[in-house]
């Protein structure tokens, strides 16, 4: 067992590229699609042993594995998962799995490249939630990127080339910037590892000026907020989303976007923890015009698919909120939103494309009355719709209560304004609901449209179970993240914050001062020495080969 | 303490009647469908009575902890269920009148399409309703509040076909979301203050809080229960967010019964005075409550006057006795205020079904003045359990000495007076003309009419599509034969007229409980929050009972010498006053004027200014002007590549399998 916990994430990161592998030797088409569906399920099944193995009580990372791989450049292959990637993983094999099934029968075209693309960008997904040296993480980030710009590009509708250039540009424009900061940072501390950097940074051993790291936190996180998106770095998204496949669009929505508030969270927080407090507050306006713009926007479309990704960016303000509110309820609200903002969306695009592939058009004036025809479909809809809407027991409640009530905590407007964010969402969501399924089903092209069938009813169960699940079961998902919740958060825990925060002296928040050097270790119980005491490995030199140098401390790093 | 009373199973019982009909209804036949969502509903009620027989056993509030639903940093939130006077009182409502409600749908929806969908819909709404009276924590009980609100939605659109139908579903659950967004509001203001969302601990802290001064709208608390009496307005339509439960005629007549009169509307009242601790020590918030509760009584009266559709008539007059309940709250009766939330249960469930049963007999037909017209002599000669059924709510709820809504309104208006707001209490009485004024008028002109019965005529009025049963809902007709009286106006089946009389007999004697004033100190326990209430105005009950009476009598009279005695006086009054007339007609214009200065400019601001100013224009504008230079600079370098991407893929592929292969390998 020990032996698995420590190879674990590399499998499941090894299986979707076993899978394509064969995939690319497959005879035929079916093969390609029974493999592609069993490749990612195992990949799921596999990434259960996570959360089911996982230590709760402990903030930091586990599951290391720690080895070198390239060494004249000093980058390793470190991947682990803590409480902030753990689900992320599993949302990931889980939603690419639903991905092979809902591309069913919607592709016919160059089936083998797509459905290996699709798990090529299934490890490159799962790579960024658990790579922790840099430079891995980067190329994750990279390989991320490629099959996705090549979903849009090749199986997409109409205007796929504009959409599929548009994503590449924006993400690559984002992703450069955080490059030269990883660079950056290297010569700052010499280390690609993470937690090594985060060592050197929170202890002092690297100082940095408020303008460098105000540069470095923007490094970041400018290539975090295109991906969330934040606005006004949104314009790729609805673009993308329409002319994406039904896959595609499922793991944009639930699994691409999370990259922004993760890396947030991970790295802007988890680094640069000043220069985050100093921009938090035009972060959360942004977001907060998010959570606005993207209901208001998302009201008045025509094309039920744009609808939907303008219901994103609103949705994923408030993720971006709960973050940047430093509140422990804000935090594990957007930790567990950004699970369900991957189910409920990954839903709706769900239901979106299989109309699509019945009448290919996303017009919502094409439709109507489709309950008449549909019923089943329109039950699952209708179970979806009202997840998105953060209807409570079912999934999107929790999250969005826990951030709201966050920022309400951090200060009485964020709260305030994020919470018409609830009317809003009624209004749109239920407009769409509307135009689909209610009234007279007078179109004639959609007199005879077949009903959700049997693979169909799998998926969309699958969803609607988990959604009931996890909202009624709120506390299996969010006991695993709050360790490290509180953990990210020890850095803005300030007495003066704890009295205006956190209500309540709460036994379970410890609260070293910043700056305190007997606060340290209980900060970072995760750094490499309390790392290596939790997991014992068989191979201590492979674990974490530190080695502290004298830095160079950064232009005008004295303070 | 040992005893064990289970609550969650009540709510439960709901929910496994919603599973089996969601999951099997199809399958099985209609008979299967109405007995499981008939069933699980009485079983409820008999749970419902077997905790009732406990009472006694335990000390009051019982208290129920399962596991918990959310848990993180200081917030803890289980499911927990509390049982206490208040609680006791809207169980056996809930439980009781809904059971009498599912009864009578099994008759009622015997010939219309979606039967288990229906029953479905409705169970789940008891299991919400049920979880919102029950819960021991404002955050579950704001899953029974936005759950109802759900189930609303898809009971009013359940003839989905109807676009008027899907529009009414949609309004009221936005309108509802916006009294949630207030309610939230409260539910953080509750935690950052107290740190809990449990009623007993949020409540022992309250008390010992000093009563804030009156004028003062911004103290702690004062916002706090202003911002959930948004959430009540919401939910229980008051001005300025009842505009959504007249629309909710919509849905079928027992829908409206049980969820838009009985029960759910009532959760606003029920959570005002569940949080009466807090309301006693805000009293700017009660000043609002009773003026909000007072105005609304009057104003939707007034627009009650003039509606011809016999729904819309009870609609106006549920927001109308609504207010009352408000008006209870604001003056810290809150036991009035629950007693009139028993009563009106009673009387109003008793209208909105007994007009079910009038649009049965009509074959669909809503609005009175027709009704009048197709049943020569008078419908009651041809439906005379619904029509003496309805009489006796109408007297309820029009405050005629002895039956139930006479106690409850008495009461209210008496606590009102004594409690010094003689404005509001004259408002309450002037409203109390207009009620008894409407509903006899609605009596008289439905039930009433001139000729001779006929035995087979068709409709006299020839409308031509009569064989439609319920025209106006335009019933998804299934092919199923009408049972009885096709074309005549008829008596409805047993399984209607029993819920009928049953309820009669409640809103005859339902009042009697409070004589002597035994169901108010029942409640005592809950609303002793620690604040003496004096009562001010010297003023005897038996003046204001006297007033009260003479209001009932007097709307009894006017009615009948308006369209019984002096028919046409009406319309001479109608022609007279014709501005006021138009203005209640149009309901002083409230739905234009929201459409005007909300809707219509948000939509636009959202589709011209946000989404192709902003968002095409602007943003677009910029990225796609940065990237048409960057492609036509890199146009060349990308062709060449684009080529090979799909080789190169599968290196990149090949390479990581051989890398992570090693590592796994290496890992052992």
């Amino acid at each position: 067992m020990d032996a698995l916990n420590h190879t674990i994430i590399s499998w499941t990161l090894l299986l979707p590229l076993l899978g394509a592998l064969g995939i690319v030797l497959a005879p035929s088409e079916r093969v390609v699609r029974w493999l592609a569906a069993i490749a990612t399920a195992a990949t799921f099944l596999v990434s259960l042993h996570l959360p089911f193995h996982f230590d709760a009580q402990q903030g930091g990372m586990q599951f290391i594995q720690n080895l070198p791989w390239i060494q004249s450049l000093d980058i390793h292959y470190f991947v682990a998962v803590d409480g902030i990637s753990l689900w992320l993983v599993v949302l990931t094999t889980l939603l690419t799995f639903f991905g092979v099934l809902v591309s069913w029968k919607a592709i016919h075209y160059r089936v083998k490249f797509f459905y290996a693309l699709l798990l090529i960008l299934e490890t490159g997904m799962l790579g960024v939630f658990v790579g922790l040296d840099l430079m891995l993480f980067y190329t994750f980030w990279e390989v991320a990127l490629v099959p996705m710009a090549l979903l849009i590009g090749i199986w997409g509708h109409e205007r796929r080339i504009y959409a599929a250039v548009k994503f590449f540009l924006y993400t690559l424009a984002g992703s450069v910037l955080m490059l030269a900061s990883i660079i950056w940072l290297h010569t700052l501390t010499g280390s690609f590892n993470y937690l090594e950097i985060q060592r050197q940074l929170a202890t002092g051993v690297v100082r940095l000026s408020p303008h460098a790291e105000m540069v470095l936190f923007l490094g970041f996180f400018l290539a975090f907020a295109i991906k969330v998106p934040l606005f006004p770095f949104h314009t790729w998204l609805p673009d993308a989303h329409v002319e994406a496949p039904t896959a595609g669009s499922v793991l944009l929505a639930g699994v691409l976007l999370k990259m922004g508030p993760y890396g947030m969270l991970r790295f802007n927080l988890g680094l640069f923890p000043h220069a985050s407090e100093r921009a938090a507050k035009v972060v959360i306006i942004l977001a907060l015009i998010g959570i606005i713009y993207g209901a208001l926007v998302a009201f008045v479309q025509p094309n039920m698919k744009k609808l939907v990704a303008y219901s994103s960016v609103s949705h994923m303000g408030f993720i971006v909120l709960g973050i940047f509110s430093f509140t422990l309820l804000g935090t594990q609200g957007a930790l567990n939103q950004m699970l369900n903002h991957g189910i409920s969306t990954g839903g709706l695009f769900i239901l979106v494309g299989m109309l699509y592939e019945r009448r290919h058009t996303f017009e919502l004036a094409e439709y109507g009355g489709l309950a008449t025809q549909m019923p089943i479909y329109a039950a699952f809809f209708v179970v979806i719709v009202m997840s998105s809407a953060g209807l409570p027991m079912l999934n999107g409640f929790v999250g969005e209560f826990l951030i709201m009530l966050g920022a309400y905590t951090a200060r009485h407007a964020f709260g305030a304004i994020a919470a018409t964010g609830v009317i809003l969402s009624a209004m749109y969501l239920l407009r769409m609901t509307k135009a689909t399924l209610w009234g007279e089903n007078s179109n004639p092209a959609n007199a005879t449209l077949a009903d959700a069938d049997t693979r169909e009813r799998f998926v969309l169960a699958g969803i609607v179970l988990l959604a009931l699940y996890m909202g009624v079961q709120s506390t299996v998902f969010t006991h695993p993240t709050e360790a490290a919740a509180t953990q990210a958060l020890a850095p803005f825990n300030g007495e003066e914050n704890v009295r205006l925060r956190a209500p309540l002296a709460d036994p379970r928040v410890s609260t070293p001062r910043f700056g305190d050097p007997a606060g340290i270790a209980a900060r970072f119980p995760a750094h490499p020495a309390a790392s290596a005491a939790t997991f014992p490995s068989p191979h201590p030199d492979r674990t974490l080969a530190v080695v502290p140098r004298a830095v160079p401390v950064a232009a005008g790093g004295s303070r | 303490m040992d005893l064990n009373l289970h609550l969650w199973t009540i709510p439960a019982l709901c929910f496994s009647g919603f599973l089996l009909n969601l999951l099997f209804g199809r399958l099985w036949s209609r008979t299967a469908a109405a007995i499981v969502g008939v069933g699980v509903v009485g079983a409820a009620f008999l749970d419902a009575l077997w905790v009732v027989s406990h009472w006694g056993s335990f000390v009051a509030p019982y208290l129920e902890i399962h596991r918990p639903w959310i848990q993180t940093g200081s917030l803890y939130i289980p499911f927990g269920f509390q049982l206490d006077q208040l609680s006791l009182v809207m169980l056996l409502i809930v439980t009781g009148v809904g059971f009498l409600i599912h009864l009578y749908s099994a008759g009622y929806m015997a010939h219309e399409g979606g039967f288990y969908r229906y029953f479905a819909l409705l169970n789940l709404f008891m299991f919400f309703m049920l979880v919102l009276v029950l819960a021991n924590n404002y955050l579950l009980m704001f899953i029974g509040w936005e759950g109802v609100g759900f189930a609303s939605y898809m009971l009013i659109g359940f003839f989905f076909r109807r676009d008027s139908a899907a529009s009414a579903g949609m309004k009221a659950f936005v309108v509802n979301r916006i009294g949630d967004f207030g309610f939230l509001l409260g539910l953080f203001l509750i935690f950052n203050h107290f740190g809990t969302f449990e009623f007993t601990r949020v409540f022992s802290q309250v008390k010992q809080l000093p009563v804030e001064a009156a004028w003062h709208w911004a103290g702690p608390l004062t916002i706090i229960a202003l911002m959930l009496f948004v959430g009540a307005t919401g939910k229980s339509a008051q001005i300025p967010l009842y505009v959504w439960l007249p629309d909710a005629m919509e849905g079928p007549t027992p829908v409206s019964a049980l969820i838009h009169a009985a029960t759910m509307v009532t959760a606003g009242v029920y959570m005002v005075c569940r949080s009466a601790t807090i309301y006693d020590r805000a009293p700017f918030a009660g000043s609002v409550v009773l003026a909000i509760g007072a105005l609304t009584a009057l104003f939707a009266a007034s627009i009650g006057l003039v509606q011809r559709d016999i729904k819309k008539v009870l609609a106006y007059s549920t927001v109308s006795q609504l207010g009352y309940m408000f008006m209870a709250c604001g003056a810290m009766a809150y036991g009035a205020g629950v007693f009139h939330l028993m009563t009106h249960a009673f009387f109003k469930g008793l209208l909105f079904l007994g007009a079910g049963s009038v649009i049965h007999a009509m074959n669909g037909e809503q609005d009175m003045f027709r009704i009048q017209q197709m049943a020569p002599g008078g419908l009651r000669r041809y439906a005379p359990i619904t029509f003496w059924t309805f009489v006796v709510a109408t007297c309820a709820i029009a405050g005629i000495p002895g039956f139930s809504g006479f106690f409850s309104k008495d009461l209210i208006l008496y606590s009102v007076l004594s409690g010094g707001n003689t404005l509001w209490w004259a408002v309450g009485t002037l409203a109390a003309l207009l009620t008894s004024f409407y509903m006899f008028r609605a009596v008289f002109v439905t039930f009433f009419g001139e000729g001779e019965k006929s035995v087979h005529s068709a409709h006299p009025t020839g409308r031509e599509s009569a064989s439609v049963h319920d025209v106006a809902h335009d019933h998804e007709t299934t092919g199923m034969a009408h049972a009885e009286g096709h074309g005549v106006p008829h008596e409805s089946p047993l399984t209607m007229t029993l819920p009928l009389m049953i309820l009669a007999l409640l809103a005859l004697g339902g009042g009697w409980v409070g004589i002597g004033d035994r169901f108010g100190h029942f409640l005592d326990p809950v609303f002793d929050t620690g604040v003496p209430r004096a009562a001010v105005s010297g003023i005897t009950e038996g003046t204001v009972t006297l007033i009260s009476v003479v209001m009932g009598l007097l709307g009894l009279a006017v009615a009948w010498f308006l369209y019984l005695r002096s028919k046409g006086t009406a319309d001479k009054l109608a022609a007279a006053f014709s501005g006021l007339h138009r203005t209640l007609t149009n309901k002083y214009w409230v739905d234009e004027f929201y459409r005007a200065v909300i809707v219509v400019p948000l939509t636009a601001i959202a589709r011209y200014i946000l989404w192709k100013g902003v968002d095409s224009g602007l943003i677009d504008g910029v990225v796609n002007g940065v990237g048409g230079a960057s492609q036509a600079l890199s146009g060349g370098l990308r062709r060449q590549a684009s080529g090979n991407l799909r080789s190169y893929a599968s290196w990149i592929g090949a390479g990581a399998v051989l890398a992570l292969l090693y590592v796994i390998v290496a890992g052992r």
